[in-house]
């Protein structure tokens, strides 16, 4: 495919990303980082990675304002304005050189959809070839959250749940 | 075909950064909330004609519809803050 939509969209999520740090109000802030997290989105759904793109359009685009708001609600700060400092020099010399190096490294990484790249020959081929038969699942990424690992999954689900049950009391105590 | 599919969806991607500029940019919360609003309705098209050109219809169509109702939701929060608030 030689027409490249992802370009676009990285320009879009670079705007977003330096509007909401450079904004001077928090609200807006959080409005655009909304934004920010809806054209990650699309990115990887262009990317193919339709299940991600699904989480992030959910819970970044959606869930995370409301969650931001229900703090700013809560804590209620005095002015929502930002002065902001101008940056120290040190970060200034130091993060366009780690910025710099991480382009670097991003050079040995294999192709966007390279077959021969070793994540594709690993592992990879194991579970798309035996993940139907193991487990009567037709979604991979399914079979591998839920059947695979899915003690993993489990715990991972009891430690969000704990979160939510320790928010909601913290919230209950707070409008009381 | 898929030349004309690719050609609306960078004009959306063009409009998309036209409510951007009202978003980064807009005088009071309103206008950044409507920016915002604009790019969801936008962006709900955008994912669609994406599962167009991949042709798979059925997935993009889930995401979108989940990007909807829960950016309704975040438009709610936004006026609820504000109606509590009071205005900046």
């Amino acid at each position: 495919m030689t027409f490249s939509f992802e370009i676009p969209l990285l320009l879009l999520l670079l705007v977003t990303a330096v509007g909401a740090v450079l904004v001077e109000d928090l609200i807006s802030a959080i409005l655009l980082l909304g934004s920010y997290s809806f054209f990650l989105a699309l990115v990887w759904a262009w990317l193919g990675a339709v299940d991600v793109a699904f989480v992030e359009a959910v819970v970044g685009a959606g869930l995370a304002t409301v969650l931001f708001l229900l703090t700013l609600f809560g804590t209620a700060p005095k002015v929502s304005r930002l002065r902001l400092p101008p940056p120290p020099m040190a970060a200034l010399v130091s993060l366009p050189l780690l910025g710099l190096l991480l382009l670097y490294a991003a050079n040995d990484l294999p192709q966007f959809g390279d077959p021969q790249s070793p994540p594709s020959t690993h592992i990879s081929p194991t579970y798309l070839e035996q993940s139907y038969q193991d487990t009567h699942t037709p979604n991979v990424v399914t079979s591998v959250l839920m059947d695979y690992r899915s003690l993993d999954t489990m715990i991972e689900t009891v430690v969000i749940f704990s979160a939510g049950i320790a928010c909601a009391l913290l919230l209950r105590r707070h409008s009381s | 075909m898929k030349i004309f599919f690719f050609v609306v969806l960078l004009v959306l991607a063009i409009l998309i950064g036209v409510y951007l500029y009202r978003v980064l940019q807009g005088p009071t919360i309103f206008d950044r909330v409507l920016g915002l609003n604009g790019i969801s309705t936008k962006a709900i098209i955008l994912l669609v004609l994406m599962g167009v050109v991949f042709e798979r219809v059925d997935m993009f169509i889930d995401i979108s519809t989940g990007y909807a109702l829960l950016n309704l939701v975040g438009a709610l929060a936004v006026a609820k803050y504000l109606e509590q608030k009071g205005l900046p």
